[in-house]
């Protein structure tokens, strides 16, 4: 009993003040690219053929958010004159098209699906599916639940089962053995429910797009609410999208 | 040891110097190695000019290659030698068409269907969705009854299938379904374009992004002849330690939620995502993707990073150890872990079982002492105290890890100042008709990739095995004889890759 008060007195309160005070990431982390749209076409190019994940479209010079797998290589490669990354880490958005984009997204709280935040704006209950993921999302949506994030105190938690949930958070690039549950546990949810996609490998099918193994585009099967980029998302990027749809 | 052909940890070799011997010769050999003290490292199937080829790379000590041509089928090793080689012959069945004959329990690993597009071997109608129709282990009698868990769990975790047969709260037999994770990666990695290497070998275990990746980028390097620097080897193995000790706080952190012992649960969780961020401040990402590239690194640690870094362990290291001796000197704590889900010494060498696993149960194996790669060579060597092989012993070998893994990055830390340069992903020509195995100590254990490239110099067969490939057995033979209500503590204490496992 008196270690755990000690510890407890030791480890103090860690939980962060976002969002009513902003939070800095370190300088190296890559959220929002920022896209230099006066940049040179070749360096452009020699930045289209260093991406391992053919998500920069060179010729309307954005970035597809929803295949990159923010590894940085384009702005290794160009020394940052076509694409640098910010620590603007709020990328969620509400259609697949938003994130093709030239380093603007628009504003998610204003999006017209406001009813979501009238339905379950006071309390959100989610059901996570991992199919096929890598267990960097899970693991990055676990994290939410620890005491720095500490996703309850907004409302929002994850249940085990779906019958108890609100909408489902897919991860993960669906491969077709994970098809058939998946659809299973989105079946079980009661309607209206709330489909969010998170990660590249949901979205695009991520690091593993164009295997035959996998099905890649989870708005292919089900209609998706929310999209959140990232390999995997940041537990911020995360919590900023929940926030901004829901709240 | 005859016609077993010793290799080093990521050395090239030219695919004719493997010998290529006769089934019968093949089969002696092997089982008079893995019988004398011997584990499989890899042991797997590809096609050259027509003909099947199996391919062994084995270890005790030392690193040894053979291969051999067979038919359509050969006789198991699993019934005939040990088994070790049970699930490797199940993924030779699934992945090539080739049955090992009289093979005690020969059913499909992953469901998919096989490479050659021969006949099945197990009759399984990949049209239909997993589950297929597949046998499961059962028994038999009035008082027993069957508990079927997943794919799709109740906490956020990776899918898989447990199909436990009790009696009352015992557990008999645990059979263990996994697949559902598959995402046809080996075959993806020989037709994709080099550049997408790394980011998928990133992707094959989140969790173990920099151990897979650097399997990864040492066979490339290997092949390409890119030479790494110092500074960068160091880099690479403080990151392989960060993901280490992240992985290993948060399965004591899981562990303690698990007994209901609470607040150790969220102090180690809190820290576990001190350590990923350290990963952050290195590579910009919390799992350490993108980090390692073949030849190197995307990003150099600078005075800066080393800081923080060094800060960062000072400020954790009595937090550890205080939550550490909260959580194992605890009754209640003890009274769950202790005796539970044991493995005995002789059960996991039967098994090879490989990484904490292994360790807990008395196996001293770690590749980073068998076979270093980056700068791990002249670094000091852990000691495991408790090897009981139960839950306890698989939670104190995490705590005395992440203590060593600490010691290590301390000492790496001191040697900071070599000389490095930041990689960036460099056009490569691989050297033709060769062959390259890489071995890293992930966090969860020996991993391993193995590449064989074509008279071009294209890489024709990628085969990759995670740790989890040993030990998923090692969780099955945990739960005999245990009440049901432990297995989310054994599983744990394993915290085994499904999508490691199912590739």
């Amino acid at each position: 009993m008196l270690k755990i008060i000690r510890n407890r007195i030791e480890q103090g309160c860690k939980t962060t003040p976002y969002p009513k005070e902003p939070i800095n990431l370190y300088e190296r982390y890559r959220g929002l690219p920022i896209i230099n749209s006066d940049c040179d076409p070749s360096i452009i190019s020699l930045c289209e053929a260093v991406c391992p994940q053919d998500a920069i479209l060179g010729r309307e010079k954005k970035i597809d958010l929803g295949k990159c797998t923010f590894c940085g290589r384009c702005e290794n490669v160009s020394e940052g004159a076509f694409v640098t990354f910010s620590q603007d880490f709020g990328m969620g958005t509400a259609t697949r098209e938003a994130l093709i984009s030239d380093g603007t997204l628009p504003a998610l709280a204003e999006h017209a699906k406001k009813h979501f935040r009238k339905l379950f704006g006071r309390s959100l209950q989610l059901r996570q599916v991992s199919a096929a993921g890598c267990n960097a999302c899970e693991a990055d949506t676990n994290v939410l639940g620890t005491p720095f994030f500490d996703l309850a105190r907004f409302g929002i938690d994850f249940v085990a089962s779906p019958r108890h949930a609100d909408g489902i958070h897919v991860t993960g690039p669906i491969s077709k053995n994970m098809r058939s549950a998946l659809i299973t546990t989105y079946e079980a949810v009661p309607s209206p429910k709330v489909v969010i996609a998170a990660g590249s490998c949901s979205i695009s099918g991520g690091p593993f797009f164009g295997s035959p193994e996998i099905l890649g585009d989870l708005n292919s099967i089900i209609p998706v609410d929310l999209f959140i980029p990232g390999c995997p998302p940041h537990p911020l990027t995360t919590l900023h999208a929940l926030l901004n749809f829901f709240k | 040891m005859g016609n077993l052909l010793k290799i080093q940890n990521g050395e090239t070799i030219k695919r004719s110097a493997i010998p290529c011997v006769s089934f019968n010769r093949f089969a002696e050999l092997l089982a008079h190695f893995i019988s004398d003290d011997g584990y499989i490292v890899q042991f797997f199937a590809f096609v050259e000019g027509g003909k099947n080829r199996l391919l062994a790379v084995v270890r005790n000590k030392d690193l040894y290659v053979l291969s051999t041509e067979v038919g359509e089928d050969f006789p198991s090793f699993t019934a005939s030698c040990s088994e070790k080689f049970h699930m490797f012959e199940r993924e030779i069945a699934e992945q090539y068409g080739i049955t090992p004959l009289n093979h005690p329990w020969l059913k499909m690993v992953r469901y998919h269907a096989n490479y050659r597009n021969v006949p099945d071997v197990f009759g399984n109608n990949y049209q239909e969705e997993i589950p297929g129709n597949y046998p499961y282990f059962q028994v038999e009698g009035e008082a027993i009854h069957e508990v079927a868990v997943g794919p799709v769990h109740a906490g956020i975790i990776e899918p898989g299938h447990f199909r436990f047969q009790c009696a009352g709260e015992e557990v008999f037999s645990l059979e263990i379904q996994l697949g559902y994770q598959h995402r046809g990666i080996e075959n993806l990695l020989t037709g994709v374009p080099l550049k997408r290497l790394p980011v998928i070998c990133e992707s094959i275990a989140g969790d173990t992004s920099i151990g897979h990746n650097l399997c990864c980028c040492q066979a490339l390097e290997s092949l390409a002849g890119l030479s790494v620097d110092p500074g960068s080897r160091i880099v690479r193995s403080i990151a392989l330690e960060l993901e280490r000790i992240a992985n290993h706080i948060g399965d004591l952190g899981a562990l303690s939620g698990d007994v209901a012992f609470n607040p150790p649960a969220a102090y180690f969780g809190r820290i576990r995502g001190e350590f990923l961020n350290l990963l952050q401040v290195l590579s910009g990402n919390r799992f350490g993707k993108s980090l390692v590239l073949p030849g190197g690194v995307s990003k150099i640690m600078n005075a800066e990073q080393a800081k923080i870094i060094e800060g960062k362990l000072k400020e954790l290291e009595p937090e550890l150890r205080h939550v550490c001796d909260l959580l194992f000197t605890a009754h209640t704590v003890q009274a769950r872990f202790e005796h539970t889900g044991t493995v005995s010494k002789q059960m996991a060498e039967d098994l090879g079982l490989v990484g904490y696993c292994g360790r807990a149960s008395g196996i001293e194996y770690d590749a980073r002492v068998s076979f270093p790669t980056e700068a791990h060579d002249p670094l000091p060597v852990n000691r495991n105290e408790m090897t009981n092989g139960d839950v306890y012993s698989r939670a104190m070998v995490r705590q005395e890890e992440i203590v060593h893994s600490m010691h290590l990055i301390r000492t790496l830390l001191n040697r900071s100042g070599e000389p490095s340069s930041k990689t960036t992903m460099q056009e490569m020509s691989l050297e033709p008709d060769a062959f390259v195995v890489t071995i890293n100590e992930g966090w969860r254990g020996e991993l391993s990739h193995c590449l064989l490239t074509d008279v071009s110099g294209k890489i024709v067969r990628y085969k990759v095995k995670d740790p989890s490939f040993h030990n998923w057995t090692g969780l099955a033979m945990a739960l005999r004889n245990q009440e049901i209500s432990d297995f989310p503590l054994c599983n744990k204490s394993f915290n085994l890759s499904y999508c490691g496992f199912d590739l």
